[in-house]
């Protein structure tokens, strides 16, 4: 285990809080809404208690999400932008899924992949919150027109899929850089990591300070 | 009726409902809106019958009353006043569940044997599973379903199933004051709408004829119009319902589609870190091949 002079803080509190306030939420809206889009997983409602709870408390956990992705939002859309040498990253996505990141590009806040990621989310929340929020019973939904209903109901069941696809991918990187996740749980990460992965952040680090970690 | 179920949503073909006493006939409903003269009894029979007592309303200056179908008003009699060759006509139509051989509220519905439809194709809401999710009022071409919001579930009309398991005909049929609601076997009420349709074409009414709308697999509430080539007239009777294209992707394509997503994803994942193994923190020169 590192000391103290080996790590840098990658992730402030309130943003691991927030993180996994929002991880917290979508595990639950995720699990339910699978039981209501496959018929055949019907019985993961019970995550909720019964198949009544789940339709009343699905919204609920999907404003909790909503409410830790603004906070991750407003914190990270800075980190998020695209900058100069973005395209040589994409150039390289061969040569980075073999494991050589570290050998193509110097790497800032975040790469590349993780800013699309970023706002790949942030997009399909907006519409998941969108359309939610049309077809939530029995507060919103008579307020419109069925077709549109139809259409919410639809865009809500692919967006929702999409969402988990991109959190697989999220979980997986993860799980395939190692010491990444210890970011997310303790705040800290070794300078080691950092300075293999996130090089240019790490002189950032060192010149400019930690801004918004 | 549990054993008679031939249809139930959110139930894989693999596991089929129970469906051994299917030896019958299909029943409809007839409605002829050229007898009927708009009293309402059937929506105080369907309410008497059912047990459901809504709040009383306001006046919205029409005769319609309720204005609208509801989770307490499971019929409506609808009016509408048109000019045809001059003159003036009062076309009412008693609105409800159409009991649709194909009904887009079963397929649209997540929750096993929550809808389900029996031999005698009465299409029943089974409220004590329902969740009040409303997928069913976005799956039904006619704008039937309505939701209470006191328990959130979702409600319409049975066809009094409880009724015609016993050989009863529906309340509204029984009350009738003017035989303009119908009801026996479906093949029956098709002849018998065969007599009203020729006799309304004796009286001028070159279009009438029998709305059975083959979008939805035909229905078992069945409508004798004078002017069978313009439904719309009837308050918005929908001329060529069927299952929006969207339930259909969303119940049917997608779902596939998405488990398909899932297996390659994590298939995906499992050889790629079995080909590549970690990335490690620290192994600066490391290069993977």
């Amino acid at each position: 285990m590192a000391n103290q002079k080996d790590v840098v803080l990658r992730h402030s509190y309130p943003a691991r809080v927030a993180h996994w306030l929002t991880a917290l939420g979508f595990f639950m809206v995720a699990v339910s809404g699978l039981g209501f889009f496959f018929p055949s997983l019907h019985w993961l409602l019970g995550i909720m208690g019964t198949p009544q709870l789940a339709q009343f408390l699905h919204p609920v956990f999907g404003i909790v999400m909503v409410l830790g992705l603004v906070v991750l939002f407003l914190r990270n859309a800075p980190h998020c932008l695209p900058e100069k040498g973005d395209g040589k990253w994409f150039q390289h996505t061969a040569d980075i899924l073999k494991g050589n990141e570290h050998h193509v590009v110097e790497v800032g806040h975040y790469n590349p992949g993780q800013k699309m990621l970023f706002w790949k989310i942030m997009g399909l929340t907006l519409l998941l919150l969108i359309t939610g929020l049309i077809a939530w019973r029995p507060y919103f939904a008579d307020l419109f027109p069925i077709p549109l209903l139809r259409l919410a109901l639809v865009l809500h069941s692919v967006c929702g899929i999409l969402m988990m696809f991109l959190v697989i991918v999220h979980i997986y990187m993860g799980f395939w850089y190692k010491g990444t996740v210890r970011g997310m749980l303790y705040g800290t990460v070794t300078r080691s990591w950092a300075k293999k992965h996130h090089p240019r952040w790490l002189r950032e680090l060192a010149t400019k300070g930690n801004k918004n970690p | 009726m549990t054993q008679d179920i031939i249809q139930r949503s959110a139930t894989n073909g693999l596991t089929p409902p129970p469906q051994a006493r299917d030896f019958q006939q299909e029943v409809a409903k007839l409605i002829d809106t050229s007898i009927c003269i708009g009293c309402k009894a059937c929506q105080v029979a369907c309410s008497e019958w059912n047990d459901y007592r809504p709040e009383v309303g306001h006046s919205v200056g029409v005769y319609d009353n309720p204005a609208d179908l509801g989770p307490k008003a499971w019929t409506v009699m609808r009016y509408n006043e048109v000019v045809e060759n001059g003159k003036l006509q009062w076309l009412i139509r008693k609105d409800g569940c159409m009991h649709c051989d194909d009904p887009g509220c079963l397929k649209a519905c997540p929750v096993p044997g929550a809808i389900v439809k029996h031999a005698n194709g009465i299409v029943d809401f089974v409220s004590e599973l329902c969740t009040g999710c409303g997928y069913c009022i976005a799956g039904c071409p006619f704008n039937v379903p309505r939701q209470n919001p006191a328990d959130k579930r979702v409600y319409k009309c049975t066809l009094c199933v409880d009724r015609v398991a016993v050989g009863q005909e529906p309340a509204c049929v029984k009350t009738c004051p003017t035989s303009a609601i119908m009801f026996g076997s479906k093949d029956s009420m098709k002849v018998r709408a065969d007599e009203r349709i020729s006799e309304l074409k004796t009286r001028g009414f070159a279009n009438a004829g029998l709305y059975d709308p083959e979008g939805v697999g035909g229905t078992h509430v069945m409508y004798v119009l004078h002017h069978a080539d313009r439904p719309e007239l009837y308050s918005g009777l929908p001329k060529n319902p069927s299952i929006s294209p969207l339930v259909h992707f969303w119940k049917g394509l997608f779902k596939p589609l998405a488990a398909a997503g899932f297996i390659a994803a994590f298939a995906a994942a499992a050889l790629h870190y079995t080909k590549v193994g970690p990335v490690t923190e620290d192994d600066e020169e490391g290069h993977h091949g």
